[in-house]
């Protein structure tokens, strides 16, 4: 029984760690929450210099060729620190939709500018007010042009390269090239900036086949939810620490409310749920490194668990808090903020529960 | 990662494996939901033949030193036989508190003599060992119980009543715990002896549960007269003694096997009607089915962190805390959720396919919530030991017991 990562891949995430908790503290999260910068600048390089956003790329490309095991333990610890930098859009939406649906051609060019920070890339599938479904797209593909609006798209306004889905295809967007007009949007977590893109006749190339958007796109979510997954459980855990401290030193009634059982139970059950999250999501990793036919079932339930695990610890570190929690002032905005953007990014427990229960009814059929 | 053997354990296991399959019936697939009762009086006669089958063979306790009958081996081994002796038609569950809470107290406290005579027969099943700690008014808070053991010449009386008593009707010894002096406070009027079940003054009634089974008992005590040699550590640190026995719980990393889980409920969901179609496409009840999925997912997958450690030889993280509060609550309301997709048929005991099945978790449920601690006094030692929260006020710490309220 092997069910953990190795000492090696610790020793990874305990200096990403580092390198986060000395620059990265929640005041950089705070600047970039209340400034106009699209991302912390300073943080990002020095995770590019750490060698973050080339970790899963294969050494043919021009990356470290590690496994997504390595890509896991870093993913929590961006997660844990809630960094404002673009892990989620470019090191993992746009790297992986690149290697999992990719030509050559497209994989030489932008792989290796991603391995070295020269290029962020991000994802664009949603438009507006629907959950996006086949049904609810209207951006169309043809003839090398695409035409629609996306909203919202995280990093839409730096990134050099957008991934888009169309109503049946996703394609690639060179955004510096092409006719594209960006807009930043205001969304409930401005440490993550977004942006709207409208696309006319901008000039695009299909990834992958043309009626293979949605497959791919699963797939993509597949490997998405587990890498996110691990970020949700590093800031739940954040969240459910920063709970704790504060239960320890805030006194009410002549004692620590920690000693309140009332505190005392939801903290624990803060650990119950990060600790099941932490559990589905390592089998999700194991599945994501090994490309087990378990992936869509493992994958599905660490969504869900992480999701439950993130949101419950960070509205619940705020519930602790008490009334000083709810200022402007006070760091647990950030976790609560972060728990649900990345609670709905790729889809909200809803539609990956049912996701669920029809994986797992072919699993059983099958 | 992956969840294999190392091969020292993958070796380990095919030996318990010939050894199994030489001596028991392996289960057929329709038995593995099989638990052996052990409310049936042949069945202990079975189980005490299989102890002492086991114990011959060295597996009856594979952690312990040579010396007392086990094989100095590690965890790993003893959750590997158990793993694999769960694929066999034997009955269990007879020796677990002798065997994992008593004996390691007597091996902490007992005199080499005392080893002598009490190890070995309890190890082959010949002696079977209960737990006398629980009173109808000390549960949770143990160390408010009131059996009093007084001194008298060389030896001790005790007067009072236990409960909860697992196997007590059927058990020869049981250590116990008593208030030696209530001048003092709680904690520190404790001592703990050991006694034969066939002391004169010893009564054993049976509780009925509400689920019909009767596996506990009240224990009553009118002046049972026992040696001072049967104390184990010292008078009036019974508490210290207590924590041995608790610390000694059986290895937290089994869930309860067997009964029905999420594949049962997906195919009660399947060939129920609702009035929209299959119950199976109600997004309600997919809902709840994910939930319980992720969660019967998350336990086997935690069990499986702290098995990691305990085959790399390392002590196991605090992660295993969460199996308990999350499996009781879930057992009870996935029991509860099965009834209602039956529809008024739910009350039925018969005729309704799976429906014994899951009012025997929705039932069993309420009890396991409160079994080898509450949910509540569960999440109190995750908040304290894993969070590092503080107690909570204890009003009658310093409180001599004979002024409490």
């Amino acid at each position: 029984m092997n069910f953990d990562f190795s000492d090696d891949q610790k020793l990874l995430k305990e200096q990403v760690r580092k390198f986060l908790a000395d620059k990265c503290p929640m005041k950089v999260v705070r600047r970039v929450l209340d400034g106009n910068e699209a991302f912390a600048d300073e943080v990002w390089k020095g995770l590019v210099e750490l060698g973050v956003p080339a970790t899963a790329i294969p050494e043919a490309y021009g990356g470290l060729g590690l496994s997504p095991l390595e890509l896991c333990v870093v993913a929590e610890e961006i997660g844990r620190a809630a960094a404002p930098v673009p892990f989620d859009s470019s090191v993992v939406l746009a790297t992986e939709a690149l290697k999992l649906g990719g030509s050559e051609a497209q994989k030489k060019r932008w792989l290796p500018l991603l391995a070295e920070g020269k290029a962020i890339g991000t994802l664009a599938v949603a438009e507006g007010a629907q959950p996006p479904r086949p049904r609810t797209i209207s951006t169309t593909y043809g003839g090398g042009r695409l035409n629609g609006r996306k909203v919202p798209v995280a990093d839409g306004d730096v990134a050099t390269f957008a991934i888009v889905m169309s109503k049946n295809a996703l394609v690639l967007v060179d955004l510096n090239r092409a006719a594209v007009t960006k807009k930043r949007v205001e969304t409930i977590d401005p440490a993550r900036k977004h942006a709207e893109l409208v696309f006319n006749d901008a000039s695009a190339e299909l990834l992958g086949g043309e009626n293979e958007g949605w497959r791919l796109l699963e797939r993509l979510y597949d490997a998405a939810a587990v890498y996110f997954a691990f970020a949700q459980v590093g800031g739940a855990e954040a969240a459910m620490y920063m709970a704790r401290d504060y239960a320890l030193q805030r006194q009410a009634f002549g004692r620590p409310i920690g000693s309140y059982q009332a505190i005392k139970h939801k903290l624990a059950d803060c650990y119950v749920k990060l600790e099941l999250a932490r559990s589905n999501a390592y089998y999700g990793a194991m599945m994501l490194s090994e490309g087990g036919a378990d992936l869509a079932v493992a994958a599905a339930a660490a969504r869900i668990a992480a999701t439950e695990a993130y949101d419950f610890a960070a509205k619940e570190n705020i519930q602790t808090h008490g009334g000083i929690g709810f200022t402007w002032e006070a760091d647990t905005q950030f976790h609560l903020r972060r728990a649900k953007l990345m609670a709905l990014n790729i889809g909200g427990p809803m539609a990956w529960k049912d996701k669920l229960v029809n994986r797992l009814e072919q699993k059983n059929a099958a | 990662m992956d969840f294999n053997d190392t091969p020292e354990e993958a070796a380990f296991r095919r030996e318990v494996r010939a050894w199994l399959d030489a001596n028991a019936t392996r289960k057929s697939d329709d038995q593995k939901s099989f638990r052996a009762r052990n409310d049936d009086p042949n069945l202990l006669k079975k189980a005490k033949e299989w102890q002492a089958k086991k114990a011959a063979a060295g597996y009856a306790r594979i952690t312990w030193p040579k010396e007392y009958g086990g094989r100095g081996g590690s965890p790993i081994l003893q959750v590997i036989y158990q793993q694999e002796e769960s694929n066999y038609l034997v009955p269990l569950g007879f020796f677990d508190i002798g065997l994992g809470m008593c004996i390691p107290t007597m091996m902490a406290y007992a005199s080499p003599e005392q080893l002598k005579r009490y190890v070995k027969p309890a190890l082959y099943g010949e002696e079977v060992w209960c737990q006398l700690f629980s009173e109808p008014a000390a549960g949770s808070d143990v160390a408010g119980i009131r059996t009093r053991a007084e001194r008298d010449g060389d030896g001790w009386v005790i007067n009072g009543q236990k409960v909860w008593t697992s196997g007590a009707h059927y058990c020869d010894y049981g250590i116990i715990i008593t208030r030696t002096d209530p001048s003092v406070p709680k904690h520190q009027g404790l001592t703990m002896f050991f006694l034969s079940m066939k002391t004169p003054g010893i009564e054993v009634r049976p509780i009925k549960q509400i689920s019909g089974g009767a596996n506990f008992n009240e224990v009553f005590f009118t002046d049972v007269r026992i040696p001072d040699s049967h104390r184990l550590g010292k008078v009036g640190e019974g508490w210290k003694a207590a924590l041995t026995t608790l610390m000694n719980e059986r290895l937290a990393v089994g869930l309860p096997s067997g009964g029905l889980d999420v594949d049962e409920l997906m195919e009660l969901a399947r060939d129920t009607e609702l009035e929209d179609g299959p119950a199976i496409r109600n997004q309600q009840v997919r809902s709840r089915i994910a939930d319980w999925y992720v969660q019967q997912q998350g336990l086997k997958l935690t069990r499986f962190r702290t098995l990691t450690a305990l085959s790399k030889g390392q002590t196991p993280g605090p992660e295993s805390s969460i199996i308990k509060i999350v499996a009781a609550p879930k057992m009870q309301d996935m029991g509860a959720f099965a009834m209602e997709l039956m529809g008024p048929a739910g009350i039925m005991k018969e005729d309704v396919p799976h429906a014994a099945g899951f009012q025997a978790q929705w039932v069993g449920g309420a009890g396991f919530r409160i079994a080898g601690g509450t949910d509540e006094i569960l999440r109190n030692i995750v908040a304290e030991r894993v969070l590092g929260l503080p107690q909570d006020v204890r009003v009658d710490k310093d409180v001599p017991f004979n002024k409490m309220k």
